[in-house]
């Protein structure tokens, strides 16, 4: 599905990433922890296309396409989705236009005729039970006076909608209580298959109990220094990254 | 003599027997006044503070003459292309500023004290006018003012009953027919609300031609106590139009006024819009939109006054610039020295979307009381990084996600009116004014209002 090779990449005339590598098959869940300032949010920036971020050496290679040549717009497109940290508000802009302009700007890329409105509202209330979102939020400007709960919520609503083939969760769990975390983890479960692959960027195991990974890898220092199952985090949770500093 | 001084005491003088209630003392003496005033100041310019960023000079270029009775080749189509549609309302309308009454359909309601044309109102109500026109609105403020005053020769008279709640709004369209080229319409609208009423009034300015015309219209509100009065103003003109507007409002104790203001047209447009909030408890919200492409010129100047204590007010502008456009916002807040425990913010946001655009903006809050909040920013700019990045990552390619934030960057404004068939109308209007639209106006006009 995805393969990073050597990947070094620097932002602000800093180098963050400093030759990561990592492989991703259809199916798998991979999850990547690491401490603050590892590099985590600028891996997911830079495989969603974020402007600001210079690749100065490695490759990327997307279901076998060069995906560092796209645009961002064009990998979602291609099958890329990140949810966001922090979901960004969007006063003004409805919800509900913005996700029907994203589902027809994929459908049209893919040559598929629009969704129109019956079809689309159908698939709306569909997707909104995945994540138990309320209606009303759709009636709302994008993101917009929604609490931190609902906003990662609405991330894994669009996620359910669109589709993707690849989804990059950015600390998902970050500012959930144990119950929207329950909530938006079960919403990630059920879009788990065997063709979509996920890469669960986090801090803390704690999200990994209930978005069980296939792999985890620690990120420090702009490098993977340490690849294993689920175990890992585990062992992570209890002797902290300090440990690992010392054994890398 | 100043041409236009000589031209315009001409007019006056060539038709001050056949203006609306010239048969009165009164009415004779404050528009002597104000055309003394007039000749004193001509129109303003550059030197004079509040008219420092909008030359008016293209307007003294003109002799403008006004209507001597409303001409018709407006259709009942062309109003509905330019009326929401399918909204129920009380309506006026005025074609080159003479009232209309074969266009018209005001309606009647319990709560309607009056609707009447300025004319009909004059001979009517003549007392309530007496007390009430010119008196809220202060006609030695500048030459327009002035001149509107003196020349005033049509308009509308509202008067809501106490506790009336009005069901449907009350429309008031203005037209340039285009028949006769640079004609001047000076409009006067009177509205007083009584005590704990509530209703909802628009006032919109259509062209039905290119021609270059000039409308200095002047608004008055009064709001009895415990009050709610929503005004909403659309300025839809020409780009050769020029538009000269003052609104002030004198709020009662307790009375909470709303006004909205967008101004998408006109070569130049300059809107003063004024709240008094001369007793305690008052609340003033004032949210504006200001679209400008080309040479277009816009000028927002309001002020607010604190009066007394516990009252509340907040402003909220918003300005997209293309082309060579200017605008100028100017807010200022006074708030007195016995007006403890007021409450004021303000914000003016504008968004450049050429090199060639610029803005004026200056908040200007003056606080004389030391217990009280107050609150205000403004700003400058392109569109949000963030927001751009957040669409394009769902798939949402560069124009389109462009124009989505320009629209939604407007439509922060629209979404807080209260008439839905107005937010709807101006949604569409809006689309049409962003550049690289691309499919957003279908998504706009097809969009399944399910929600």
């Amino acid at each position: 599905m995805i393969e990073i090779k050597n990947l070094h990449v620097s932002t602000d005339g800093k180098e963050i990433l400093k030759g990561l590598s990592l492989s991703v098959d259809a199916g798998e869940v991979h999850a990547i922890m690491g401490p603050n300032g590892s590099g985590k949010s600028t891996l997911s920036y830079v495989l969603s296309g974020r402007e600001g971020y210079t690749v100065t050496s490695g490759s990327v290679a997307y279901e076998g396409k060069n995906l560092l040549e796209m645009e961002a717009d064009e990998r979602a497109c291609e099958g890329i989705f990140l949810a966001f940290q922090y979901p960004v508000e969007i006063p003004g802009v409805n919800s509900s236009y913005f996700l029907k302009a994203a589902v027809n700007a994929k459908r049209k890329y893919r040559g598929e005729p629009e969704m129109n409105a019956m079809e689309f509202m159908k698939l709306i209330k569909e997707k909104m039970q995945i994540v138990e979102m309320k209606q009303e939020l759709l009636a709302r400007s994008v993101n917009e006076g929604f609490s931190g709960g609902e906003k990662k919520r609405n991330e894994v609503f669009q996620m359910a909608v669109l589709e993707p083939r690849l989804a990059i969760l950015d600390e998902t769990d970050s500012g959930l209580d144990i119950d929207a975390l329950r909530i938006v983890a079960s919403g990630v479960n059920a879009l788990r298959n065997e063709e979509r692959s996920m890469i669960v960027v986090t801090h803390y195991q704690r999200l990994l109990d209930y978005i069980q990974p296939d792999y985890v890898h620690v990120l420090a220092d702009g490098v993977i220094i340490k690849s294993g199952d689920r175990k890992l985090a585990l062992e992570l949770e209890k002797k902290g990254y300090s440990w690992l500093d010392k054994s890398a | 003599m100043n041409s236009i001084i000589e031209h315009y005491c001409g007019e006056h003088a060539a038709i001050k027997d056949q203006l609306p209630g010239a048969s009165l003392n009164w009415l004779n003496a404050s528009r002597d006044v104000a055309l003394a005033t007039f000749e004193e100041k001509g129109f303003p310019d550059l030197k004079i503070e509040d008219w420092k960023y909008t030359d008016v000079r293209p307007i003294e270029k003109r002799l403008f003459k006004l209507a001597q009775k409303a001409n018709h080749p407006i259709d009942a189509a062309t109003i509905n292309t330019c009326l929401c549609k399918d909204m129920a309302c009380h309506l006026m309308v005025f074609v080159d500023g003479r009232y209309s009454q074969n266009l018209s359909d005001p309606g009647s309601s319990a709560g309607l004290v009056a609707i009447k044309d300025l004319r009909t109102a004059l001979t009517e109500d003549a007392d309530v006018l007496e007390a009430n026109l010119g008196k809220i609105a202060d006609a030695s403020k500048s030459g327009f003012s002035a001149l509107n005053m003196a020349l005033m020769n049509d308009g509308a008279y509202i008067h809501i009953a106490d506790n009336a709640s009005l069901e449907l709004p009350i429309h008031l369209m203005f037209f340039s027919s285009g028949k006769e080229q640079t004609i001047t319409s000076q409009a006067r609208i009177l509205i007083m609300a009584g005590a704990g009423s509530q209703a909802k009034v628009i006032e919109s300015y259509h062209s039905v031609t290119d021609n270059v015309y000039f409308n200095n219209i002047t608004t008055e509100i009064k709001t009895g106590e415990n009050a709610s009065i929503e005004h909403y103003k659309l300025q839809q003109e020409n780009n050769k139009a020029f538009h000269i507007a003052t609104l002030q409002v004198d709020q009662a104790k307790d009375s909470t006024f709303t006004s909205f203001s967008i101004s998408m047209g006109a070569r130049i447009a300059r809107n003063d819009i004024n709240a008094w909030m001369g007793d305690e408890g008052a609340t003033c919200n004032l949210y504006g939109l200001y679209i400008t492409e080309g040479r277009q010129h816009s000028d927002f100047h309001t002020r607010i006054d604190h009066v007394k204590p516990h009252c509340n007010s907040s402003e909220f502008y918003k300005g997209i610039l293309d082309g060579h456009s200017r605008a100028v916002f100017n807010g200022q807040v006074h708030i007195y020295p016995d007006a403890q425990k007021s409450a004021a913010e303000q914000g003016n946001n504008n968004l450049l979307l050429s090199r060639n655009a610029e803005v004026d903006t200056k908040p200007q809050l003056e606080i004389h009381a030391d217990d009280v909040t107050a609150s205000h920013g403004a700003t400058v700019g392109q569109l949000d990084d963030d927001m751009m990045f957040y669409l394009r990552s769902r798939g949402i390619d560069y124009n389109s996600a462009q124009a989505l934030l320009v629209y939604g960057f407007a439509h922060d404004i629209v979404e807080k009116m209260t008439i839905e068939s107005l937010r709807y109308y101006l949604e569409v209007a809006l689309v049409k004014r962003i550049p690289n639209v691309g499919q957003l106006s279908e998504l706009v006009e097809k969009h399944p209002r399910f929600l």
